[in-house]
């Protein structure tokens, strides 16, 4: 364990409860899943969960994130509430996305959660614009923008990570190596598996974490903070991590062994962060069990609030296509919902 | 010339409407390859720099892609971009943001999210610039729920569409015509803005109507002089808005005339002028009185040898024999 953070009890205990509450999370959608009420694709964040509780942790409000199509454990932590999260994903209107987004495009703009984003890279350049705007109009804000290792292939990343420095924008990257980009090995993909020395080229700050180890994690994540909070430029976090379930639920796995999956499972951040705490007196028998019962009735209320949900009238199919007004990003949800045109009468009549 | 108005340039009048747009908002700002230091590939933002600064008018490395998702995330986070695509062309390296996100993010939010961003770029042919810089792609950006599409074809509008656009809480398109950015005309002072939501009847007529935009309208313009001397009266009818089409002002148009020739420099396949006569054929079939008539670039990449060139895109002589055709035809082979 580190020395980087002074330990506390509550703090400690906020961190194991925020991913176990992950962990805990993903475990009913895969049951909602097999029970054929979450469809499409699913992609669960088992075995990550260090990486987005030890940053969002970090955040304050004024802050914003970017995330990708495995993100349900990044809104959780940044306190998209559990209930608009599941009915989203159970497709019902009173989701945070009116059920129009589902598992991959969580959005949540009182948060300044900008997503969920299934374009592998897509958020990247918008996290940068995002920076940009901040820079000027809320100035000390930070954009966290978190993205998997696979999108470093991409152009979009490397031409995010060269605005961002040439520009100097408060951007801290958040690179979640899990060692396979669906079902390419890392090391098939990249020439430089080492992805925080990309950041050199760019000029930028960097560091790799143990994101097996939260504590680490959350230390690593705080120090990248800082630099970027003190004007210096956007920084580049690479965390070592792995996916311990399939990429999505159509994935039978034949890139990995059982063995291997095993050997990671060995280093399971929520359970061995657990055992720490338990053997080392920073959480009781009884506390456990608070967190454990706080969770469970989180997710039964979460459940039954989207299982009674209600589904949006095919007659809104074409709301929000065009806006009426600008939505300004603190504004009320609830006041511009009417805020939106149908794009002409024309197209409409001539639907079917 | 006279006080109440003051000839300009096409690129002039695209030029003012920024420097106007700057002026008047502070979380405006233009950003795109040399738009700063070189004054624009085609010289629109000239001087800009020297007057706004380069935190106004920003130059970007080449990376279309990234900047213009930049624009997107700006825009959602408050300010209003003017972002700048040197050609249509690039924009193709871009697309994953314009469809991806910029179209997607209100709706895919549940109205969460608008992004008022402006993306102008240079469209068309007849520079000699072969076919990497030469083609006319806002047909296929029309296809695109969530955006809207402009092409300005005259000073007016190369002057007040881009205000109007970003007043606009939606991403706007706009498609500059490389060969209209030299064209003068008198732009009148006392007329202060435009809409961007109606075609506009740019010559009345009677016995035909010429649907078209960008640099069609000059054309149109031309072959309906030429057959106004024989006797056949055309109303051409500039389309200005691509997305959303405004179909009320093209169907009273061809309800009037009852016949319609469509004059587009994009392809003809899948194209916006097959949009427009497939809609026709939904709403006015009655009205015709002919088949709708279509005049576009030949289906090829577009060449650069001046020629070769002019014989891919529509000319003036062939909207010309489209309407002469379509005339006789409907008169009927005895008349």
């Amino acid at each position: 364990m580190t020395d980087k953070i002074h330990l506390n009890r509550p703090q400690l205990q906020n961190l194991y409860a925020d991913m176990l509450r992950i962990r805990r999370f993903e475990a009913k959608c895969t049951e909602l899943y097999q029970a054929q009420k979450i469809r499409g694709f699913l992609h669960l964040y088992d075995g990550q969960e260090a990486v987005a509780v030890g940053v969002l942790a970090a955040l304050s409000a004024a802050d914003a994130v970017v995330a990708t199509y495995r993100e349900h454990g990044h809104a959780l932590a940044r306190g998209v509430p559990m209930k608009l999260l599941l009915a989203e994903m159970l497709g019902k209107v009173e989701g945070c996305c009116r059920g129009r987004g589902g598992s991959m495009h969580i959005f949540d703009r009182e948060r300044r959660f900008f997503g969920g984003n299934a374009i592998v890279g897509g958020g990247l350049p918008l996290a940068v614009g995002i920076a940009m705007a901040d820079k000027q109009l809320r100035p000390g804000a930070v954009t966290a923008c978190f993205f998997g290792e696979g999108a470093v292939a991409e152009g979009a990343f490397h031409e995010s990570m060269n605005l961002a420095a040439i520009w100097q924008l408060p951007v801290l990257f958040v690179c979640e190596n899990n060692l396979y980009a669906m079902g390419v090995p890392l090391a098939d993909a990249e020439s430089q598996t080492d992805i925080y020395r990309k950041a050199e080229a760019y000029r930028m700050a960097s560091l790799q974490v143990d994101a097996m180890q939260p504590l680490q994690m959350e230390a690593a994540a705080r120090q990248a903070l800082a630099h970027v909070r003190g004007g210096r430029g956007p920084f580049f976090l690479e965390c070592r991590t792995y996916r311990f379930r399939a990429h999505s639920m159509f994935d039978p796995q034949a890139y990995r062994t059982r063995e291997e999956v095993e050997q990671w499972q060995h280093q399971d951040p929520v359970q061995r962060l657990r055992n720490w705490m338990a053997s080392n007196h920073w959480m009781t028998a009884e506390e456990e069990t608070a967190i454990d019962t706080a969770i469970s009735t989180e997710i039964e209320a979460a459940v039954a609030f989207a299982e009674a949900g209600t589904l949006e009238p095919v007659a809104d199919l074409e709301r929000f296509v065009l806006m009426a007004t600008v939505v300004q990003e603190n504004a009320d949800v609830q006041e511009d919902v009417q805020g939106d045109v149908q794009e002409n009468a024309d197209q409409q009549e001539a639907s079917p | 010339m006279n006080d109440r108005s003051v000839r300009m340039t096409y690129r002039e009048a695209c030029r003012q409407g920024i420097r106007a747009a700057l002026q008047a908002d502070p979380r405006c700002f233009v950003m795109g390859e040399d738009v700063g230091k070189y004054g624009g590939c085609y010289a629109v933002t000239k001087g800009l720099l020297e007057e706004f600064g380069s935190t106004r008018i920003l130059d970007t490395p080449l990376a279309e892609n990234g900047f213009t998702g930049a624009g997107i995330g700006a825009a959602v986070a408050g300010l209003r971009p003017i972002v700048e695509i040197m050609t249509c062309n690039f924009s193709l390296l871009a697309l994953d943001q314009i469809m991806n996100n910029a179209a997607t993010l209100s709706h895919m939010s549940g109205g969460q999210f608008s992004v008022p961003l402006v993306i102008r770029m240079a469209t068309g042919a007849g520079r000699q610039l072969a076919a990497q810089h030469s083609h006319s792609l806002e047909g296929w950006y029309a296809h695109i729920p969530g955006l809207k599409v402009l092409a300005p074809a005259t000073v007016e509008d190369a002057r007040h569409m881009l205000a109007a656009a970003l007043a606009d809480p939606n991403p706007v398109l706009i498609f500059e015509h490389i060969v209209l950015y030299n064209t003068e005309a008198e732009l009148d002072n006392t007329i202060t803005s435009v809409d961007i939501s109606q075609a506009r009847v740019q010559r009345s007529g009677t016995d035909v109507s010429l649907l078209t935009y960008g640099n069609g309208l000059p054309k149109c313009l031309a072959a309906a002089e030429i057959l106004a001397a024989a006797g056949i009266s055309c109303e051409v009818v500039d389309l200005r808005i691509l997305r959303p089409l405004d179909m009320a002002s093209i169907v009273a148009s061809v309800t009037r005339t009852h016949r319609c020739v469509i004059v587009d420099e994009g392809w003809k396949s899948g194209s916006l002028s097959a949009e427009i006569a497939a809609r026709l054929a939904e709403k006015a079939l009655y009205e015709l009185d002919a088949p709708v008539i279509r005049v576009c670039s030949r289906e090829i990449p577009v060449p650069y040898a001046a020629h070769l060139e002019q014989a891919t895109l529509p000319q003036t002589d062939d909207v010309v024999k489209a309407v002469q055709a379509l005339v006789k035809q409907a008169a009927g082979p005895d008349d």
